[in-house]
């Protein structure tokens, strides 16, 4: 756990006194990913690098797992906390082996163990240790050089990482494919994390929770679905974009929405059976057809059901598209644009068909959060809808 | 691909004229000349390299300290200035340097040695602190940021990174300080120097030869042994030669 207590840094400049953090208050729990966002300029490096001391605070204090680090010795403090930074900051001058065993080596681990250590951590980044570790920084692509600025962050296994912009530098294919492997990692690895970005789109994939700071001033400290559906002043909501709805999207998966009230006609029924089960269920245009195994096979419309005698099998039309459980709304919003189609089956990993998804239940579910939002946005609302449990 | 062939061609041209040489050499009797000289050569030559050892070694023993004091950070006030004072020394023709040396320390060897120390050490502090400063911030702020103290930050960051500046320097110095010993024979410390400066005063181009020629063969051994060492020693990967 990190917590920041009035933590304040002025800088004396020719120009006169800047205040690049403000008496920031704020709390990262353990094994969350906290996200520093705002415009260039507005602390969040300041504030970051306040924590392992790059930068001295000029008042306020940092806990960390409840402990005052004010009295500690700054290459300690530093040494329990990954530090991973935009420009890298490999060292050129070390074999990929050195570099990531730096901290083990500075703690003075024995040689047979910080080795192990290096092709484990080779193996979480998912590198060759045989390919890799003798080589030299020069000798790697950006996206190897940062992943193996991530595996010496994460070396000594400390308990708390500050990641300044950590993926800024590259592209914008290989930064999401290292923002997901990070991820995969952290659900393991359950580090406390402060992340700076000034991207709001790796921001909510990224942070448990999102700090929006404005000139030095923290202003909203929220989940990315709470941030995205109240932000708390115009500035906020100018920072997050006019798309902010679409881009809650993404945090909304179909599990947290799908009805699993759905009919479905086999492939034995009747065109007439399937058109009364269409009016039963109030569909408007179309029905599900399953197989034995609750499969998707295709869709009876009712135009068809109306019109014509017969059996199911032999008059539906292929299925769009289906979705998983575990897909985002905007894979299905996405989905239902480019198939011109009002909802979609659900299926299972198996397969199965759980449940439907419909344009109306995608609107009801954002929009009702904002409802609920709506009007209430004191510090306390955020802590209503806050479903993480404190330690 | 005009570069390969004009050095090819140059290399080729060389090979004729040390083979024309040689043989020219031969015809005229030069060589029964040059070996007359022979035992002095080999008693200026060690002298001259002790010359060069003690001066180029006080230098770098004095020279990479200074460097590395005067880029820490707390210098940063003052370093400055005194780059420019050493940018000033640089330019201070070696004789005038010598000249100087023996207006204050006398004749001899001693006076030689200090003069050469001076003028050898510029070259490898200007590097040292440049190569030093010249260490990328974001690495010093890994370095820190992992937990480094400022004493290994020093010996595992910046040295190691800044090695191959440091050696240019030294290279450049060393080089310079072999062809400069000659001048040292005249404030009385001898050297290979005696032969030159000998030969010239009596037109004898032999003699002078017998002293210039291997100089220059110094010159370029230890050129060569430096490039060699540096090669050796800077780490590769940032040793832009073994990149
Ligand atoms: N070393 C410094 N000296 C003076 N001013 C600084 C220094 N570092 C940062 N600042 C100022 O502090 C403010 C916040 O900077 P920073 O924390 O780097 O912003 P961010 O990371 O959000 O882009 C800026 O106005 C910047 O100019
Ligand atoms: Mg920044």
């Amino acid at each position: 756990m990190i917590q920041l207590d009035s933590l304040t840094k002025v800088f004396d400049t020719p120009k006169g006194a800047v205040v690049a953090a403000d008496h920031i208050d704020m709390e990262v729990p353990a094994g969350e990913i906290c996200v520093l966002l705002g415009p260039s300029g507005c602390g969040k490096t300041t504030t970051l690098k306040m924590i392992n001391r790059i930068i001295r605070p000029t008042s306020g204090k940092v806990y960390i797992n409840g402990e005052d680090t004010t009295g500690m010795d700054t290459q300690d403090l530093r040494r329990g906390i990954g530090y991973v930074i935009q420009q890298i900051g490999l060292f050129p001058n070390m074999t990929i082996e050195e570099n990531i065993t730096v901290v083990p080596r500075l703690l003075g681990w024995d040689k047979a163990r910080y080795k192990e250590r290096a092709r484990e951590m080779m193996a979480m980044i998912a590198m060759e240790p045989d390919a890799f570790l003798k080589r030299y920084p020069n000798e790697l692509s950006g996206g190897q050089q940062q992943r193996i600025g991530v595996a010496r962050a994460l070396a000594a296994d400390p308990p708390v990482m500050l990641m300044d912009e950590p993926f800024g530098a590259i592209d914008p294919i290989n930064r999401a494919v290292i923002q997901d492997e990070f991820l995969k990692m952290q659900q393991e690895l359950k580090k406390t994390i402060m992340f700076v970005s000034h991207d709001i789109d790796e921001a909510i994939k990224m942070g448990d929770r999102i700090a929006i700071f404005r000139e030095g001033k923290l202003v909203q400290s929220s989940t990315p679905d709470d941030l995205l559906a109240a932000p708390r002043n115009a500035f906020v909501e100018s920072f997050l974009g006019e798309d902010r709805a679409l881009k809650r999207l993404n945090l909304v998966k179909v599990r947290d929405v799908v009805s699993d009230d759905i009919g479905c006609v086999r492939p034995d029924d009747t065109l007439e059976a399937a058109l009364a089960r269409i009016d039963d269920f109030g569909y408007q245009s179309s029905i599900l057809m399953v197989n034995d195994r609750r499969q998707p096979v295709g869709i009876i419309t009712r135009s068809v059901a109306r019109t014509t005698k017969g059996y199911c099998r032999d008059h539906f039309l292929g299925i769009p598209a289906s979705v998983n459980l575990d897909d985002d709304l905007r894979k299905v919003a996405s989905l239902m644009f480019a198939h011109d189609t009002t909802w979609l089956p659900c299926v299972d990993d198996d397969g199965r068909v759980c449940g439907q998804i419909t344009q109306r239940s995608m609107t009801r579910h954002l929009g009702s959060r904002y409802r609920a939002l709506e009007g209430d946005v004191s510090p306390n609302a955020t802590a209503l809808t806050d479903t993480t449990p404190k330690e | 691909m005009p570069i390969q062939t004009m050095k090819g061609a140059l290399r080729v041209l060389l090979v004729a004229a040390v083979f024309f040489a040689g043989v020219w050499s031969h015809a005229s009797g030069v060589i029964d000349e040059f070996l007359f000289y022979l035992p002095d050569v080999q008693y200026l030559m060690g002298q001259h390299l002790w010359l060069t050892a003690v001066s180029g070694g006080l230098a770098i023993a004095a020279a990479i300290p200074l460097g590395i004091v005067l880029s820490r950070p707390s210098m940063a006030r003052i370093a400055e200035s005194a780059m420019q004072v050493l940018n000033v020394g640089t330019t201070i023709p070696t004789l005038a340097v010598l000249a100087l040396s023996m207006s204050f320390l006398g004749i001899g060897t001693v006076p030689a040695i200090f003069g050469l120390f001076v003028a050898t050490l510029l070259p490898i502090a200007r590097n040292t602190y440049a190569g030093l400063k010249g260490v990328s911030p974001a690495l010093m702020e890994a370095a820190a940021g992992i937990g480094m103290s400022p004493t290994q930050r020093l010996f595992k960051v910046e040295l190691p990174n800044a090695l191959y500046v440091i050696f240019a320097g030294i290279r450049t110095a060393l080089t310079i300080n072999v062809g400069t010993v000659p001048l040292a024979f005249l404030i009385g410390a001898g050297g290979l120097g005696e032969l030159i400066f000998t030969g010239i005063a009596l037109y004898d181009t032999v003699m002078m030869l017998a002293g210039a020629i291997p100089t220059a063969l110094l010159a370029i051994i230890v050129d060569a042994l430096i490039a060699t060492t540096a090669f050796l020693v800077v780490p590769r990967g940032v040793n832009p030669s073994r990149a």
